[in-house]
């Protein structure tokens, strides 16, 4: 039951991407694209999970290597597109 | 913390990156979107530290430390200019940490769906890791930006997905045997590299939002292999963005998918196109006594204002255009640049509003009263080849229709043709005038007249 299940999960966040991500501007792309690179960066929270079991030492090691990796997304990828995102002004603004 | 208290604070994580997302619709809204979806992401961070499986937290903080100080500094470092390079980078360490989890994974269930899943989060996560790695290298000119081709290349690359293919499967049959892990993992950061080496510059776009959407997919199949839910809506969210952007960027270029992956701009014949008419140079002194009669200006920049940093110059001189009561737009080609949108931030950056910058296909019936058109280190995206000459590699690719403006002024260093190595036939048109020289020294040489 529990493939079945997340696959439902999967199934309808790739609807509602799709349909969030087509109503984005072109001039926003690429901060969209920063912004969508630091969410993929939740793959920190299974590297946590990971990281401490307490079990052997090589799970340990391969889980903080990964949420370091996936820190640098998630820290990098926020700040970054705030960065950009406060660049954009309106007219007389 | 109970489980269900925790993936209840996963359901609200994926709420907040569902309308944080949404709100990025909007360049009002957007910063408060980003804002939105960060603090989703640190309360999915938080729920996951208060799982009552986590015993040991010194890996962790170890982690978080070193990976939030180089994060923070690249975001801070980075040059506008150098955009496309840093989130090429950066979804490298996305997909690397999506295949250390799914590797990392492996023991805590041996189900065949677990296993397959190790094995997605593997593959896509190792190729997306090798291929940024190597659109960073081009997109930073560390490595050629020009498509790398070999005799054979496609028979090799057959193997090595035959080779996948046959250690994926074995891997599946003998998890306990970690050779086949080793060997999947080795392959998967191959076939990064064999995947983007033949692309070039010119599709540096496509590739850095396929990228992106891999680094999604790579989080999502991890999020399958530790049963995990935020992972499994995130990840899909990101990949659905890179998706969709990946076939915004193919449809600006006139090509399909497959055609960006498996062929170059280099490998399409270029017949010689007989050129009629003759190139015009032009004198800073005189474009200016042209432009100071203008009443109605469009700017097109490239690629060539990034690697000239002419954004700020630019704008200085759009403003003294406007105070001498000119009408002054931006018209921007959706592939313009390395990256999609990439010159909208360069132009944020600039203070220019972004209310002044249109979309291709909003400038493009405006052209005819435009009275001077400036084109700064753009080439192919205004080649009027893409619509007249049939032979044309880029033959059908939608183009801003500069030519219909009364005067082109088109703002080049040298004769050279551009990216995609065509010839332009608007440097040869009766109303086309080239300002050879450096987009910034030129457009500066401009300001000085006006002043």
């Amino acid at each position: 039951m529990e493939p079945v299940y997340l696959t439902f999960i999967l199934m309808l966040s790739i609807f509602v991407g799709f349909e969030l991500i087509t109503k984005v501007p072109a001039t926003l792309h690429t901060p969209l694209m920063s912004g969508a690179n630091a969410i993929s960066g939740v793959t920190v929270v299974g590297a946590i999970s990971l990281a401490g079991t307490g079990q052997q030492d090589l799970a340990n090691w391969l889980g903080a290597a990964a949420v370091a990796l996936a820190s640098i997304n998630v820290v990098g990828g926020y700040m970054v597109t705030d960065r950009m995102l406060a660049m954009f002004k309106k007219k007389g603004a | 913390m109970s489980g269900l208290a925790i993936q209840m604070a996963y359901v609200v994580a994926a709420a907040l990156f569902i309308f944080g997302l949404k709100l990025l619709g909007s360049p009002a809204s957007a910063r408060r979107g980003n804002l939105l979806s960060a603090v989703g992401m640190l309360l999915a961070v938080v729920a996951a530290l208060l799982d009552q499986g986590i015993v040991e937290y010194q890996w962790i903080l170890l982690g978080f430390a070193v990976g939030g100080v180089i994060g923070a500094a690249a975001a801070r470092l980075v040059q506008m200019t150098s955009m496309p390079e840093m989130v090429a980078l950066f979804n490298g360490f996305g997909g690397m940490a999506s295949l250390l989890v799914g590797a990392a994974a492996l023991g805590t269930s041996t189900a065949t769906f677990t296993l397959v899943t190790i094995v997605l989060s593997i593959l896509i996560g190792g190729l997306t890791f090798t291929g940024s790695l190597v659109a960073w290298g081009k997109l930073s000119e560390k490595i050629g930006s020009g498509a790398i081709m070999f005799s054979g290349q496609k028979i090799v690359n057959s193997l090595i997905v035959l080779a996948i293919l046959a250690s994926a499967v074995m891997f599946c049959l003998q998890p306990e045997n970690l050779n086949w892990l080793f060997l999947l993992i080795a392959l998967s950061l191959l076939f990064g590299v064999m995947a983007v080496i033949p692309i070039g510059g010119a599709d540096m776009p496509v590739v850095i939002s396929l990228l992106n959407s891999y680094s999604g997919l790579a989080a999502c199949a991890a999020g399958f292999a530790v049963n995990n839910n935020i992972l499994i809506v995130a990840g899909a969210l990101v990949g659905a963005a890179g998706i969709i952007l990946t076939q915004i960027m193919c449809k600006a270029m006139n090509r399909s998918l497959s055609n960006v992956l498996f062929s170059g701009f280099g490998s399409v014949k270029t017949t010689a196109t007989v050129i009629e008419g003759e190139i015009k140079p032009i004198s800073s002194d005189d474009a200016f006594y042209v432009l100071e009669a203008a009443t109605n200006v469009a700017i097109i920049p490239g690629y060539g204002m990034a690697v000239a940093q002419a954004q700020h110059a630019v704008k200085e001189l759009c403003e003294l255009l406007e105070n001498n009561g000119a009408e002054v737009n931006f018209g921007i080609h959706p592939v313009a640049g390395r990256m999609p949108g990439h010159m909208n931030v360069l132009l944020a950056e600039a203070d220019v509003p972004y209310d002044q910058l249109l979309e291709m296909d909003d400038i493009n019936p405006r052209m005819e009263n435009v009275d001077v058109a400036i084109v700064i280190g753009a080439n192919d995206v205004v080649n009027p080849a893409a619509r007249e000459v049939e032979s044309s590699p880029i033959y059908g690719m939608p183009v801003i229709d500069v030519a219909s403006a009364r005067t082109v002024f088109v703002l080049k260093r040298s004769m050279a043709s551009g990216f995609a190595g065509i010839e332009n036939p608007l440097f040869y048109k009766d109303n086309t005038r080239m300002l050879f020289g450096d987009a910034k020294e030129t457009i500066n040489a401009l300001i000085r007249e006006f002043s």
